[in-house]
């Protein structure tokens, strides 16, 4: 065997193709979108050359309703991707069981891909197609036509279609991601996977994406979306926090935040790296992360007050300290709840 | 859905700049070049001459050597290592010693000798040069011979002459034994190594994954990618044929019928390594090199440069495994021979055999990944 370069042992691929539609519609009657019970990955390969022996998911398991705008929220290396391919039949579990719109993924694979749109996180349409033609052959595989499902690409294909000619390659960053979201909702999917659709995205066009989302959940698209960035997490219906495999915690980022179980303050001076390190030696202080212009700090059992916390910094040679009571954001829930901050 | 993709395939395939010009032009720049560049009819050979005898008979010979059009006398040297020398200035490549008392021992006695040597640093060149001066000694010691004899005896000496007779191949040119293997390279390079980057090309852009979260099933995704080049490739066959016609007047003695048969035959097998090929690479690069090796192997292996029987016998058992050896056969035999399939069971039962070998490779070896 060729050694391959990525990880991909369980490529999905058959030619068995007489699956028995009408049987498996009846069991898609919930209200479910999506269940995932106990899903668990581990990627293993063991060349003379090459020892891998890491688990991408971890007894993985939520369920999504019908029309919700679910986001799967996690830095990079959390397993996003891997969950995404098994959730679109592109790869196989090691354990667990997922129904998508009633469909096993294993065993009605087939059934499956005729109702979701799936839009992964590099871009991957054809460079040498232009974008009609790109959105032709998506329309085509699916067996209906552009005209068909115009109205619910209509708000994103209006600014695609001055380049309409252009080929797909060709186009700018933005403008790919919408014609891949364009070609992933051309056959009316059920539901939508969007891997990281707004990495690499500058912040408008994340803005307008996420705009368009709403108004595909408007459409009762049920919409599974992940994404690096924490302040995207309020834009979603639900959220699971996803860190090293496995799911931190599950709810609405209203609920998330308000769980919170600590009091927050931000800190900031003129020396923010030095504050940073002084603020994590203090023994009262539970954590420290630095979140951009200040540091955010909550207190082990017993709290300071705002006066004694200034006065300690300004002995350290701090000078125009602020200090504030905050409300916790979603990062600042992710990080009380990531494994590290209760070791 | 399958003629959707297929129509893809070829709008992509005309869309790039490269491709579709390549392909029109490769048969008609092999069929005319390479012929011509791959050539074992060896000319103008640097002959150096040592004529110590300077006698009529020798000057007779080292005419009848010029005249042959084979050797260019580049060298008169006085002696044999200036001859030599003049081989190591590379100012000749063979070299003719005619000893003194040539002609009168060859009117005396009957008999004579001179000395061939040649360079033999480019064996070929050399042996063929060798070959062809002893032969024209001899043509010339037959000639002295019934002269003498007649001059003698005053009657016909009875001599055995020797006349081969080369079947199939009159002129012996390595033109023709040379074309139908170039059309079969460019068939295989059409319809099996294309296609195998094609799709992995696919699967490096990432546009395979995309490909495989719609209905569409794996059958019609490869069919897809195969039934394109499958057409370019009886396009190009067709082509090659036409060029051997323009520029050789070389049409087979056989029907072109048993040749697009068999080139099906063939093309069957070699997209299906395409396949094999195509399953274990994961990016272009791997894709190149596992095909340059099976490639290079096949080759070689296959008689296309040198001919099989020459090969040591461990080489001919490993050559019964190229799928090349066995086209490339019916080809020529059929271009030069006419044979039909009927002559041809046993090519036609390999090719068969490499068809289903590769395929079913190519379909376990997805379920394997299953």
């Amino acid at each position: 065997m060729m050694a391959s370069s990525k990880l991909e042992c369980t490529e999905r691929w058959t030619f068995n193709f007489n699956t028995n539609m009408q049987a498996l519609h009846t069991t898609s009657t919930s209200d479910l979108a999506l269940s995932c019970q106990s899903v668990s990955k581990r990627y293993v390969r063991n060349s003379p050359f090459e020892k891998v022996n890491v688990s991408a998911l971890e007894d993985i398991s939520f369920e999504v309703n019908r029309g919700e705008l679910f986001g799967i929220i996690g830095p990079d290396g959390a397993g996003k991707t891997t969950l995404f391919r098994i959730l679109t039949t592109l790869l196989l579990a090691d354990s667990g069981v997922v129904r998508v719109e009633g469909f096993d993924v294993v065993t009605d694979f087939r059934a499956i891909r005729n109702e979701v749109g799936y839009m992964p996180g590099r871009f991957s349409l054809y460079q040498d197609l232009t974008v009609e033609e790109n959105l032709n052959v998506f329309a085509k595989v699916f067996n209906t036509s552009i005209e068909e499902n115009y109205h619910l690409i209509e708000a994103i294909y209006k600014q695609l279609e001055p380049f309409k000619k252009r080929r797909a390659g060709k186009l700018s960053g933005g403008m790919k991601q919408k014609l891949a979201l364009c070609c992933a909702l051309i056959h009316k999917p059920r539901v939508l996977f969007l891997d990281e659709p707004t990495t690499g995205v500058d912040p408008v066009s994340r803005k307008e994406f996420w705009e368009m989302l709403k108004r595909l959940k408007a459409q009762q698209i049920t919409i599974l979306v992940s994404t690096p960035y924490m302040d995207e997490a309020s834009l979603c219906d639900r959220i699971a926090l996803l860190l090293q495999g496995r799911i931190l915690k599950i709810d609405t980022p209203q609920n998330i935040v308000s769980q919170y179980p600590h009091e927050l303050w931000s800190v900031s001076s003129d020396e923010m790296s030095k504050l940073l390190t002084d603020l994590r030696n203090i023994p009262a202080i539970r954590s420290g992360y630095s979140f951009g212009e200040s540091h955010h700090i909550t207190f082990k059992n017993k709290e300071w007050s705002m006066d004694a916390l200034r006065a300690e910094l300004e002995k350290l040679g701090h000078s125009s300290i602020v200090i504030k009571k905050i409300e916790a954001s979603i990062e600042d829930c992710f990080m009380d709840l990531s494994p590290e901050s209760k070791g | 859905m399958l003629h959707y993709l297929i129509e893809k395939e070829f709008k992509q395939f005309f869309r790039n700049t490269f491709l579709p010009r390549l392909v029109i032009s490769l048969p008609f720049m092999a069929i005319l070049i390479f012929p011509l560049v791959a050539n074992y009819d060896v000319k103008n050979f640097n002959l150096s001459i040592v004529d110590s005898d300077k006698s009529p008979y020798s000057g007779e010979l080292v005419r009848k050597i010029e005249s042959s059009g084979y050797y260019r006398i580049t060298d008169v040297s006085a002696t044999f290592d200036d001859a030599l020398k003049s081989i190591e200035r590379h100012e000749s490549d063979i070299l003719l010693e005619i000893p003194v008392h040539f002609e009168k021992e060859l009117v005396r006695e009957g008999k004579a000798t001179v000395l061939i040597s040649s360079n033999t640093v480019n064996g070929m060149k050399g042996g063929l040069g060798s070959a062809y001066l002893s032969s024209i000694v001899a043509d010339f010691n037959s000639e002295i011979r019934s002269e003498l004899m007649q001059v003698s005896r005053g009657r016909q000496v009875p001599a055995i002459e020797i006349v081969p007779m080369y079947k199939f191949n009159p002129q012996l040119s390595y033109k023709v034994y040379m074309i139908p293997a170039i059309m079969i390279m460019i068939l295989a390079l059409v319809c099996g190594y294309l296609p195998a980057l094609n799709i992995v090309g696919e699967k490096e852009s990432g546009t395979f994954e995309q490909m495989n979260v719609t209905p569409v099933s794996k059958i019609h995704f490869i069919l897809a990618k195969l039934i394109p080049y499958w057409v370019v490739g009886f396009v190009v066959l067709t082509i090659s044929f036409f060029a051997a016609w323009l520029f050789y007047g070389f049409l087979p003695v056989g029907s072109f019928v048993t040749l697009y048969v068999f080139s099906s035959l063939f093309v069957l097998a070699i997209s299906g390594f395409g396949l094999v090929v195509s399953n274990y690479a994961s990016t272009i690069q791997q894709a190149i090199f596992m095909i340059f090796f099976f490639v290079l192997t096949f080759i070689f292996m296959s008689g296309l440069y040198t001919p099989v029987a020459s090969m040591p016998e461990w080489a001919q058992a490993i050559s019964a495994f190229s799928p090349l050896k066995y086209i490339i056969m019916v080809f020529r035999l059929v271009y030069l021979k006419g044979s039909t399939v009927h002559d041809l069971l046993v090519p036609f039962a390999a090719l068969s055999g490499f068809a289903i070998f590769f395929n079913s490779w190519a379909i376990m070896s997805y379920h394997k990944k299953n």
